[in-house]
């Protein structure tokens, strides 16, 4: 298949505060990206589970972004940092699972952040356009 | 089998000339569980509202998706119109297909198939909704304020004025903040200190009010009714139930040492009240100045004039535990620092000085008496150049906004240069003047028409000395030459900043802030002085460049909401909380570390398992504490702890939606 004319699909996992406000604000500002990205809302990027983007991947994701406030500036204190030492071990876990790392993003993006967010999105998914459309692991449930 | 009913709003043209909801309406048609499909033009609408709530009723439906604007924006309108229709308000789900659709993928075919996607996930979602219940949690009817500038005084009395009791809290030994620095204030020309002091003395005598200077608050826990506060109070070592506010050692002080609160222009002694008005007006020790602390022991001048025994060098500092419903932020702001502008003498010249410090020149309490005099040689000047956007609309200098108030302040300025030195002339560097406001432009023109300003447009480029004279180069635009002005004096309109601080304090309690460190507000247009931390709300320039009437009226607006929330003894709290089942919990405690709000605690259960009794530990959520923050539940390694409103179920749900 053309690499280049195929969108790929990134499932997103957003932390209400700051990572989805920032969405939102870039939606406010009317900036354009591409439409590759869909977003769930979490409380905290300390409430992805693993499971949670692991699921995405054997059913076909392309591409995985958790985004959080910046460490410090969690609402709840502390969860970024968790989500943090979790999605680092995550990462080197992908591996294993035959998953190429690439496809896997955590970024802090806070309510003010429109511009990253969107470019966040843009050189995501000029990476994974680049890296071709994932494999469907299985279809039934892990759990 | 569930009964969603989904609901498109055209939000006028806004989602639904970039999204064809037709072809939405058509999938939507097609999903398992989806019973009615809708479309409105404004969802939000009072008719809006009825055709859901008539849909409820008339379909049966038990599960309610509204694909419109984000749930950040209408998430509770929408609680409450199905609940209006009898449903649980958590059995709705929103699909935000404005801001993270129409709004950033404008063409129709991009937009269409993102919003198909996001209304699906959002059905899968809502189909695994439960019913939850909001709790009840008491109120503590006492309120905290930080900051003692206008903002916080304001505040202060306007929430004691209501009736309850208000402690504020000062980091400097006295309460007036910037205003108290201020000689007069624009449009009117009114002093400011004869505006401030009155409210401040009104703080000091407000029985409900208590007045904590010199003092910070350390660390903010707790949440909206119910927060502690961990305050500390720092040494002044002077009793202050013993003092009387005589003077007396601050007048036999020998040491000083450069002012503060003139900005360095000024000297102060070791003991000292920070300007005459000062409240409380009793004395502070500066530990870093005073000989006693400097040089073991010796001095304690302070101590043998002090005829009321009041001076204590023992004092230590002092931690106060209160717990307040409410919280107002009223910080305030900086100057940012001329130095870093190399070509304007990076902080080099004494001769150029901050808008800041003029007032300080200018005010009768200032360091000169109210006498308009130089720094470098005490001379009176005659030619005083004043340049605007300093730091300010200058993205090269990390500033990219504009303060607000300099334009009106340098038109004061070049008023009151006229007022003191008749045969003075101004000049002013500008990109543009700004002065919306009322009677500001006429304000403006009183500087120009009566005060003989000259406005200059354009940027200086450098200040360099010509032995011994001060020259200004810059830019007339409007003309297209440069421009060289011999001054006496030059004035910096410096941007106003947010406290270099302001991060850590933000960290501190609990809310978010800008690039620049101002603090967030909960909605630009619709929440401006709430925080996105329920309790704690804003005023003043700590959220963004303002003046004095601004200022006041956002104060104001804080106290309101404060009140409103005092007015109700008992608050709803938000039902999405973390919730242990018991069956599956194995007392790992896992859980309870990663809390940060310590909600989580073990209980003891027994059990008959074939008759024989058996008691077991397992997790268990104070809900009033917990804040759905849902970190316990990627902890826990049985799955027994899971996260009411983002449960595990409906995450799950929502992933596999959208990877269909």
């Amino acid at each position: 298949m053309p690499l280049a004319e195929v969108e790929p699909k990134i499932v997103a996992f957003f932390c209400n505060w700051c990572s989805y406000a920032g969405a939102d604000l870039a939606g406010t500002s009317r900036i354009q990206y591409p439409p590759s990205v869909r977003i769930i809302r979490v409380p905290c990027s300390g409430r992805v589970n693993p499971r949670f983007i692991l699921r995405a991947f054997q059913l076909g994701a392309d591409g995985v972004l958790v985004a959080g406030c910046h460490p410090g500036d969690c609402h709840y204190s502390t969860g970024n940092y968790f989500s943090r030492r979790r999605l680092s071990l995550l990462r080197r876990f992908l591996a294993y699972l035959g998953i190429d790392e690439r496809r896997f993003r955590v970024r802090w993006i806070s309510a003010s952040e429109g511009p990253r967010f969107a470019e966040t999105v843009k050189e995501m998914t000029e990476e994974l356009r680049q890296l071709g459309p994932a494999q469907k692991v299985a279809a039934t449930s892990v759990d | 089998m569930k009964r969603v009913g989904v609901f498109l709003c055209w939000c006028g043209s806004n989602i639904a000339a970039h999204v064809d909801l037709d072809r939405v309406q058509e999938m939507s048609e097609d999903l398992g569980n989806v019973v009615h499909v809708q479309q409105n033009k404004y969802m939000c609408s009072e008719p809006g509202q009825e055709t859901v709530r008539k849909a409820i009723q008339r379909h049966g439906l038990d599960r309610v998706v509204i694909a419109a604007c984000s749930p950040r924006m209408h998430e509770r309108t929408f609680r409450r119109t199905v609940e209006g229709a009898g449903l649980n308000p958590y059995l709705l789900e929103i699909a935000n297909v404005r801001e993270h659709c129409s709004w950033v993928h404008p063409d129709k075919e991009t937009g269409t198939p993102v919003a198909i996607d996001l209304v699906r996930t959002a059905v899968a979602k809502a189909v695994q909704d439960v019913p939850l219940q909001s709790s009840y949690a008491g109120v503590e009817k006492r309120a905290l304020v930080i900051g003692g500038g206008i903002a916080g005084i304001q505040a202060a009395l306007d929430i004691a004025g209501s009736g309850y009791e208000v402690v504020l809290v000062e980091r400097e030994p006295t309460i007036g903040g910037r205003m108290a620095q201020l000689d007069k204030t624009f449009p009117t020309l009114d002093c400011s200190s004869c505006i401030l002091t009155p409210k401040m003395v009104e703080v000091s005598q407000d029985p409900r009010i208590r007045l904590l200077t010199y003092a910070e608050v350390e660390s903010l826990a707790g949440y909206v009714g119910n927060f502690e506060a961990r305050i500390r109070l720092k040494a002044r070592s002077v009793d202050f139930v013993k003092c009387t506010g005589c003077g007396d050692c601050w007048n036999k002080c020998p040491y000083r040492t450069p002012g503060e609160f003139d900005l360095g222009l000024g000297k102060r002694k070791a003991i000292f009240i920070p300007f005459p008005q000062a409240i409380p007006s009793k004395p502070t020790i500066d530990r870093d100045t005073c000989a006693y602390f400097q040089k073991n022991g010796k001095c304690q001048v302070c101590k043998k004039f002090c005829q009321a025994g009041a001076i204590d060098f023992e004092q230590t500092d002092e931690i106060l535990e209160e717990k307040f419903g409410a919280v107002v932020v009223a910080t305030g702001f900086d100057l940012w620092d001329h130095a870093r502008y190399g070509e304007y003498g990076a902080g080099e010249h004494p001769d150029v000085i901050s808008s800041l410090e003029l007032e300080r020149l200018l005010s009768a309490s200032g360091p000169s008496d109210g006498h308009l005099k130089r720094p470098s040689d005490g001379r009176e000047p005659k030619r005083v150049v004043f340049i605007q956007c300093v730091g300010s609309r200058d993205e090269a200098k990390g500033v990219g906004y504009c303060s607000k108030i300099c334009c009106m302040y340098t038109a004061k300025h070049a008023i009151m240069l006229k007022e003191k030195i008749p045969d003075s002339q101004a000049f002013v560097f500008y990109i543009d003047v700004r002065t919306p406001g009322k009677n500001y432009e006429e304000f403006y023109r009183r500087a120009t028409v009566e005060a003989g300003a000259q406005y200059i447009r354009g940027r200086v480029s450098r200040i360099y000395l010509r032995g011994k004279q001060l020259v200004v180069v810059g830019e007339d635009t409007l003309l297209g030459q440069k421009v060289e002005v011999e001054a006496d004096l030059v004035v910096l309109a410096s941007a106003v900043v947010s406290r270099a601080d302001a991060p850590q304090v933000a960290q501190k309690l609990g809310f978010s802030y800008d690039n620049y460190g101002f603090f967030t507000e909960a909605h630009p247009k619709l929440a401006p002085v709430e925080t996105n931390t329920a309790g704690i709300f804003l005023a003043g320039a700590c959220q963004g460049p303002k003046d004095i009437p601004e200022t006041v009226a956002q104060a104001g607006a804080a106290a309101a909401k404060v009140v409103r929330l005092f007015a109700k003894d008992k608050l709803e709290t938000e039902p999405m909380v973390a919730r242990v089942d018991p069956e599956h919990c194995a007392g790992c405690q896992w859980c309870r570390p990663i809390c940060p709000y310590q909600a989580i605690g073990m209980e003891t259960l027994t059990e008959r398992p074939g008759g024989r009794r058996v008691t077991r530990r397992v997790a268990r959520v104070n809900t009033s504490l917990c804040h759905g923050c849902g970190a316990c539940s990627v902890a826990c390694r049985s799955g027994a702890m899971n996260l009411l409103g983002f449960s595990n179920e409906q995450l799950w749900a929502e992933v596999e939606a959208l990877c269909l």
